[in-house]
């Protein structure tokens, strides 16, 4: 097959699944009644207009990149984690728990000791699925949603019991948020006035080691192979079972040190709805990047202005956030249906059948015809 | 209260609960049988839970009053056969991983539901929803009368679809089709069955059914609809078709069992034993765990080509 026609056949794909995600999004703003070029419009180039918009995209980014480098290592090791929004709230109960019982530590220790509280919290409860999964063959996506439901029940029941902040309980207001976590915990900020700190840099440095990790070294390797082809993976030795358990705590300790560092950095106490679907979009992050950390990057920071983009819509158009999800749901169906026909080397034959069709005659057709053309002449 | 009128008020509590469940479990069934597993079904719901809900609010002061809320059935379960396709569409024609497809039309289904509702309507709105009809002579038998003759139109058909679910699958030569393509694709292929109609009409009918149950939700349960009003039972429905072995009468055993545990728990604390009520909510879905967990090693076989789209070009 000729270069170009692959080229051509890739671009047109990508296009149309592009224009399929827009359109989705599109038909819904049309029912709403909207404006969709003028709404479109206002979520990407909105948020990029001054310095507080650019930050915010990129606070946004901050726990989208972790928890998508979590989500690239389990899907590449054939564990689907749907599970990230209730680790990240795991990880915040652990990390909060953790900074508020020890207010006296040098921030030097208790920085990193915080996120490491996170990271466990967040693998605790993912190892529940990876274990249910490897051991017992339960399938990762139900067992992984409906964890989600009771790490919200149990965060709930947390912030309103045991950890709320005592000075909710005096005033009478009853808010259910933790106290304010000590100083000594806090991530800085990068920029004063803004809400950028420096997790950022905390997130690309992982994003780094994840790739060192999954492409240069033997564990990742194996993690990798027995997500390709369980089976191929087995033969060749490889613990298959311990594999996705591993693959699912890492997942999870992302997810958890995600939470972490959201609750240290911009809120600085535990309070409801924190994680503000952050699991969810990882996901759509992840796959838009391709599972890889050097497209993860760019990915959060787009998916950071789609989420800041329609916060704007939100008020400036008065059209609900909740667009985010209907977009991201379309952007997964594109990627995937994309994706499979790229891959696909029947459908690409189907395509240049097809186009060189389009263009003139088949290629073996325009062969014969050149022969017989070549007869004649001789006759 | 004595011991039978506890249990008839568990009962009567629970069994309107698993209308949804089994509505919603036996279209993810027809979908499972086919071979393709639709974790859509949250978000399809969704969608068919605010349409039932969107028709009886916007009609009910209409001359359409008297047929609101079977107005809202019927966009439901056309918007939720829609969404059906669009998922075969990614998923058959596509050949896409179906558990992120799934993922993918969860969201969507849920973000469109919220976000018309938002615009359309805003906050909490009550409508009437539909009205509880008692069967004549059946309802008056003592004790059992009340709790099972005396629920709505949508309640009853939701049970009758089980036997006619039963029928469809086991006797029917589409039934025949429909288990044929998602147990082996390639000989139903050789034997001249559409292995992709097929699972397109299957999926059709699967988001049929979920539609409906998502209308049940809204029109029959809540008579109201919030963002969160499915939470979770789409995915508890796609669970209990693995406890239900793929076979229309466990499931109804299983979404029975299912939502009276559910009202058991309810019924606790009215009885006054206290504990938290963040762990009474979380009790279904540590139950579908648990369930998920014992199914599997009891070594239940289901469809064998689950979760494998089919390409006919494809060497084996």
């Amino acid at each position: 097959m000729k270069t170009s026609t692959r080229v051509a056949y890739v671009s047109l794909v990508s296009c149309v699944a592009a224009l399929a995600a827009v359109g989705i999004g599109a038909i819904v703003l049309v029912i709403l009644g909207a404006d969709v070029v003028q709404t479109y419009k206002v979520i990407l180039t909105e948020p990029l207009k001054d310095l507080f918009g650019i930050t915010e995209v990129l606070v946004r980014a901050v726990p989208l990149i972790l928890v998508a480098l979590g989500i690239a290592i389990s899907f590449r090791a054939g564990i689907l984690n749907i599970g990230a929004e209730g680790q990240i709230q795991m990880g915040i109960v652990s990390a909060t728990a953790v900074a508020l019982a020890l207010p006296n530590v040098p921030k030097a220790i208790l920085v990193p000791l915080v996120l490491l509280s996170g990271a466990a919290g967040g693998a605790l409860w993912a190892s529940i699925a990876g274990y249910l999964r490897a051991k017992l063959g339960v399938n990762e996506i139900l067992s992984t949603v409906m964890l989600n439901y009771i790490a919200v029940q149990i965060y709930g029941y947390l912030l309103r019991g045991p950890m709320i902040d005592p000075a909710e309980l005096q005033t009478g207001s009853g808010t259910p948020q933790s106290m304010r976590l000590p100083r000594s915990a806090w991530i800085d900020r990068i920029i004063p006035g803004t809400r950028l700190h420096w997790g950022i840099v905390l997130a690309v440095v992982l994003a780094i080691l994840v790739y060192i990790f999954l492409w240069r070294t033997t564990s990742g390797f194996k993690l990798r192979a027995a997500g390709a082809s369980a089976k191929a993976a087995r033969y060749a030795g490889i613990n298959v079972e311990s594999s996705l358990l591993f693959a699912m705590v890492l997942a999870g300790a992302f997810a958890g040190l995600a939470g972490a560092v959201e609750v240290t950095a911009v809120h600085r106490r535990a309070i409801e709805g924190i994680s503000s679907g952050y699991g969810f979009s990882g996901i759509v992050v992840a796959l838009f990047g391709g599972l890889h950390p050097g497209g993860i990057i760019p990915a959060a920071a787009f998916f950071g202005v789609l989420l800041v983009g329609t916060d704007m819509t939100q008020r400036i158009l008065s059209i609900p956030a909740n667009m985010v999800s209907v977009l991201q749901g379309a952007v997964i169906l594109s990627i995937i249906s994309a994706k499979m026909l790229i891959n696909d080397p029947y459908a690409m034959e189907k395509f240049e059948r097809r186009f060189l069709h389009f263009k003139g005659q088949p290629v073996g057709q325009r062969a014969e015809d050149e022969e017989s053309r070549k007869n004649e002449a001789k006759r | 209260m004595t011991p039978l009128n506890i249990v008839l008020n568990i009962l009567s509590i629970g069994i309107p609960f698993s209308v949804s469940l089994l509505l919603a479990s036996l279209g993810e069934m027809f979908n499972q049988r086919a071979g393709i597993f639709n974790l859509g079904c949250e978000g399809i719901m969704s969608m068919g839970a605010f349409l039932g809900f969107i028709c009886a609010y916007y009609f009910q002061n209409t001359a359409l009053a008297p047929y609101v809320n079977l107005l809202g059935i019927l966009a439901a379960g056309v918007a939720g056969a829609l969404l059906g396709l669009l998922f075969a569409l990614v998923t058959v024609t596509f050949h896409a991983p179906q558990g992120i497809a799934g993922i993918g039309l969860q969201m969507l289904g849920i973000g469109t539901a919220g976000t018309l509702f938002r615009h359309f309507v805003g906050g909490v709105t009550g409508i009437p929803g539909l009205p509880s009809y008692p069967i004549p002579l059946l309802s008056k038998i003592p004790f059992i009368g009340p709790v099972f003759f005396n629920m709505n139109m949508l309640a009853y058909l939701a049970f009758l679809l089980v036997p006619l679910s039963h029928y469809i699958l086991f006797k029917t030569p589409w039934g025949l089709k429909v288990r044929a393509v998602g147990t082996s694709p390639r000989s139903a292929d050789t034997m001249a069955i559409n292995v992709q109609r097929t699972r397109y009409q299957a999926l059709a009918v699967g988001g049929l059914f979920a539609g409906i149950a998502g209308a049940y939700l809204s029109l029959g349960q809540a008579k109201m609809f919030a963002d969160d009003i499915v939470a979770g039972r789409g995915f508890i429905a796609v669970a209990l078709v693995y406890f239900g072995g793929w076979s229309p009468y466990r499931i109804l055993g299983g979404s029975l069992l299912f939502s009276i545990a559910q009202s058991l728990q309810l019924s606790i604390q009215v009885l006054g034993i206290n504990f938290p009520y963040e762990f009474a909510v979380m009790f279904p879905y540590v139950l579908v765990i648990v369930v998920l967990a014992f199914t599997r090693s009891a070594a239940v076989k289901g469809p064998a080509a689950l979760g494998q789209p089919y390409d006919r070009e494809k060497r084996i």
